[in-house]
């Protein structure tokens, strides 16, 4: 390949639009993209689900067609000859690509024959392959039974067997635990440094992108920004504080949103993470009425406050209301333990997998509780377990002293549930869903009509009523979901990743609604794969492969964590850390 | 064809193959779907009349009656039961307890004694018309038989100026599953030989591996062929299995040669599996691409391809209609092969439209197939 080509992008894209018919609606996917990647380094993709990632990867890998506008790899027009730029590219689809039925070393041996590979240099590829992806010893197994990070690594490993020009990955660590998030980071910067690749990383996660030499930002199908994440967090120089105060960090955060100058507040361990306007520290005057004994203490940006302040200048968000209009839960009766959610020695096997194993945990009232862990952690399975939809194979439940699975309607009725990917009507309208959803919990004249104008108001749904659900963007049907799931005021809620995917706007919004509810009396059981989230529950228990590995109140959790290397652990720390101590012992034996 | 591209279609047929055996749901379409269907219909369906319930009214029982109502105990057509009077013999005919009532009058011996003309009562359920005609058909012919017997017995002459001497060619025992069962045959493969290929390839769209094999070097031509040809294999074992089933367990003669039986099936596996490639370049999901593979070819196949329901007796839009039904053909060529032979002016032209309805499918499924996702 000729070097002097190497000062030239890798993938030139000139106003590339392409949009998508979903029922009645034209949806924008890209909305006149103008961009490039540089070679031999990685590009970040950066934006919320629904942004335009998958479509602008799948445009770039010949297997769409864009409606206007030019792409071009490694200088081909890839409209006028997708095949040329196929042979040049590694494409890893999300979910990875792999035949689940295949081994591991019959998935590479598919994809060296696909990819042309000569037998004579297939072991030493795999070789180095294997060896960097550790997954030598499991060349046997069958892909389908390995896990979310190893999945992952073959998937990569697939992609790489004839090392491609452009390797690009779609959205990789989606689900994914933070140990083989890191491992596949190593991997990609070992790649780009040894072999000069260039790489097309597309995540949803913000805190990726510092780790990107240069990232593109996308929200709706438009470029929101773009350069290197030192640029981006070098605009926010000078404004992030953190924020602590007697009163309460949920209290602390609800006051310091309304501040004047304040363009972000969120909680971050006992403390509140602050975002001014400008650089410069909110107005000190102004904050001693909501809080006297306020400190603030400077901490450096990171790339979610660019991207936070550039959504708020640039898109007209509903502005955060005040106060929060959520109505009072109803006191529950006395003799209600305290305790609202007893899970004892639970353990759930399907056939030989145990998918929940010897997991104990309890939740009082008024708390926000945090499931965390990787995709296949046993999260959902707990939650299931919880709400009756499945039985303990071993262990006992119980929510509001009672089990679920035997319980009659009205101990079901005190619960609200939010399922996975919102479990929403999606050819009714929104009116429509949230009728039914009352009359699923029992709701019927007056007192139905009365949460539906309540749910309208509060959820800001009143513009989209008519609207069918599977229409709606994804903010709104997170709304909606949520809408209904409170319809019969619930005071004890489940939410199955309730934030999966949406914008951080959106994420603010539901975390605020939350905090009020658990303001109000209402315990809240939450699961999530989003680490930062962790950190706005009140305890949180840290699951993998089936086990509690750690349990406990955000702070302390992480403070398990402190090494002198590393005085303020992060909660992916945190994580990284109980994990590798619970691989530990495994490794001696 | 060259090494590359050879080699492409090798790891993809061995990847095929191993996914086959790996995951039982093909081997269950190709197998055990045919089986299960070929067991319940060609058990089930029959258009003979047997064991059909009947009312006996007998007024007044004697010698004569006797003589004639055991015609119908030892009949095999006939599963008589006795009612005392017409009303609850009527009754029971409402509920559906009895098909048809045969009703010999208190005067009945009496007047066939005195006039040698006695009339007997014979009521038959024409709710089921086909049904109705059958059962009228066996009733006349038994009574003809008792008649002819009675002159016998009597030395008299037979009652009836003539005798009919039916000769039934192809099928001598008239036994309807004969002609039945290979019909089935053509219907089930039909379903089978569809449900194959767009099942597994919507296999692929849905798990998100159709996606990473279009941005490999493999060509559409190299994905297509390799799923053409397991699943070639896979039906062929399940048209044999059908086949065996056929001759071993519904006793269906077999007149023809295996080796015309295996060209003809080849050629309308091939339209069926074309058929089903065309679907799963539609349908993106096994649940859709099931649906549609049962509506488009499993229907059309019951109702238009002559297996049940005469094609020269359909309105003619509707006959029409049915020569873009794969298995109208095979079904032509099955019954022939089965019962008759090697009837090669019936087996050629079928053929022939079997391999242009091929050549039109694969052809279809090819153009559509394009690397891309929209």
């Amino acid at each position: 390949m000729p070097q002097s080509d190497d000062s030239a992008a890798a993938v030139r894209l000139e106003a590339v639009h392409r949009s998508f018919r979903s029922g009645k609606r034209v949806v924008k996917a890209l909305d006149g993209i103008t961009a490039s990647a540089a070679r031999g380094v990685v590009t970040g993709l950066i934006g919320p689900d629904g942004a335009g990632k998958t479509t602008l990867l799948r445009l770039i890998a010949g297997l769409l067609r864009g409606d206007s506008g030019r792409i071009e790899v490694m200088g081909i027009d890839v409209a006028r000859d997708p095949l040329a730029v196929q042979a040049r590219i590694g494409y890893m689809p999300q979910h990875f690509g792999l035949y689940e039925d295949l081994s591991v070393q019959e998935n590479l041996d598919l994809y060296a024959d696909l990819q042309g590979v000569p037998p004579t240099e297939r072991k030493e590829i795999y070789n180095e392959l294997l060896h960097m992806t550790g997954l030598g010893p499991f060349t046997a197994r069958v892909a389908g039974r390995l896990s979310g990070g190893m999945k992952q690594k073959l998937g990569l490993a697939c992609t790489l067997v004839h090392p491609p020009e452009l390797l690009m990955l779609d959205e990789p660590t989606v689900g994914v635990d933070p140990v083989s998030r890191r491992e596949l980071w190593e991997i990609i910067e070992h790649l780009t440094r040894t072999q000069h690749m260039t790489v097309l990383y597309s995540t949803a996660y913000l805190d990726e992108a510092e780790r990107c030499n240069a990232v593109l930002l996308i929200h709706d199908g438009r470029l929101l920004g773009s350069g290197p994440p030192g640029a981006f967090t070098a605009e926010m120089a000078g404004r992030t504080f953190f924020a602590k105060a007697k009163l309460g960090r949920r209290r602390l955060q609800e006051r310091l949103i309304h501040a004047p100058g304040v363009i972000d507040a969120v909680i971050q361990g006992s403390q509140v993470r602050v975002v001014t306007a400008a650089a410069a520290p909110p107005d000190p005057a102004k904050l001693v009425a909501m809080a006297p004994d306020l400190m603030l203490t400077a901490t450096p940006p990171r790339f979610e406050d660019s991207f936070v302040a550039r959504l708020r200048e640039k898109f007209t968000v509903t502005a955060p209301r005040s106060p929060l209009e959520l109505s009072p839960v109803a006191p529950t009766a006395r003799s209600a333990p305290d305790n609202v959610i007893e899970v004892q020695h639970v353990t759930r096997r399907f056939g030989d997998f145990v998918a929940v194993n010897d997991v104990s945990f309890t939740v009082a009232r008024g708390m926000i509780f945090g499931l965390l862990g990787a995709n296949g952690a046993g999260k959902s399975t707990t939650f299931r377990m919880l709400c009756g939809l499945l039985p303990p194979s071993e262990g006992t439940l119980q929510v509001d002293g009672f089990d679920l699975r035997r319980a009659a309607a009205p101990a079901r009725g005190r619960i609200g549930y939010m399922a996975q990917r919102f479990s929403l009507y999606g050819d009714l309208s929104v009116q429509q869903n949230l009728r039914f959803f009352g009359s699923a919990y029992r709701l019927s004249g007056p007192r139905r009509r009365a949460r539906i104008e309540w749910a309208e108001s509060e959820f800001d749904l009143g513009s989209t009523l008519d609207a069918t659900a599977r229409d709606l963007p994804l903010g709104f049907k997170q709304r909606l979901a949520f809408a209904c799931a409170l319809m019969h005021e619930p005071d004890i809620l489940f939410l199955d990743e309730p934030t999966s995917g949406v914008d951080p706007l959106a994420r603010r919004e539901f975390w605020r609604r939350i905090n009020a509810l658990a303001e109000g009396g209402v315990t809240v059981l939450v699961t999530t794969h989003f680490m930062e989230e962790a950190e706005y529950c009140d305890r949180l228990v840290i699951m993998a492969q089936g086990h509690v590995l750690a349990a406990g109140e955000p702070e302390t959790i992480k403070a398990a964590a402190r090494t002198s290397a590393r005085p303020d652990p992060t909660m992916e720390d945190a994580f990284i850390a109980v994990i590798k101590a619970a691989a530990a012992p495994a490794v001696a034996a | 064809m060259n090494t590359a591209s050879f080699r492409r279609l090798r790891g993809l047929l061995r990847k095929e193959f191993l996914q086959i055996l790996r995951d039982p749901s093909a081997l269950a379409v190709a197998f055990v779907l045919p089986t299960v269907l070929l067991l319940i219909f060609g058990d089930g369906v029959s258009l003979d009349a047997r064991n059909v319930p009947l009312a006996l009214v007998v007024e007044r029982p004697d010698t004569l009656t006797a003589s004639f109502t055991s015609q119908f105990e030892h009949s095999p057509f006939f599963r008589p039961r006795r009612f005392l009077s017409i009303q609850t013999a009527e009754r029971a005919m409402a509920a559906r307890e009895v098909e048809g009532i045969i009703w010999l009058p208190s005067d009945f011996t009496r007047r066939a004694a005195s006039s040698g003309n006695s009339p007997i009562g014979v009521i038959v359920n024409g709710a089921d018309a086909n049904n109705a005609r059958i059962i009228e058909g066996y009733l006349q012919q038994v009574w003809a038989n008792w008649l002819i017997a009675q002159a016998r017995a009597d030395g008299r002459p037979s009652p009836l100026p003539l005798a009919a001497q039916p000769q039934v060619r192809f099928n001598p025992a008239v036994r309807s599953r004969n002609y039945l069962v290979p019909g089935l045959i053509a219907v089930i493969m039909t379903l089978t030989g569809a449900l194959l290929t767009a099942l597994v390839i919507a296999r692929e769209w849905e798990r998100g591996t159709m996606e990473a094999l279009m941005v490999t070097r493999a060509t559409m031509r190299e994905i297509l062929i390799a799923k053409l040809i397991p699943y070639f294999l896979l039906g062929m074992g399940g048209m044999a299995a059908s086949v065996a089933i056929a001759v071993l367990l519904f006793d269906v003669p077999l007149r023809g040669s295996l080796g015309v039986l295996a060209g003809a099936s080849a050629l309308f596996m091939l339209a069926a599996l074309g058929m089903g490639l065309l679907i799963s370049s539609f349908a993106r999901n096994q649940f859709v691409a099931g649906q549609i593979a049962i509506i488009t070819t499993f229907l059309p196949a019951f109702i238009l391809s002559g297996f049940v329901f005469d094609i020269n007796s359909m309105p003619p839009a509707v006959q029409v209609i049915t020569h873009i039904v794969a298995a109208r053909y095979f079904v032509a060529i099955l019954q022939s092969v089965f019962l008759a032979g090697n009837v090669w002016s019936v087996i050629l032209p079928n053929a022939a439209a079997l391999a242009v309805m091929a050549a039109i499918f694969l052809g279809a499924a090819r153009i559509v197939a394009r690397k891309r996702l929209d």
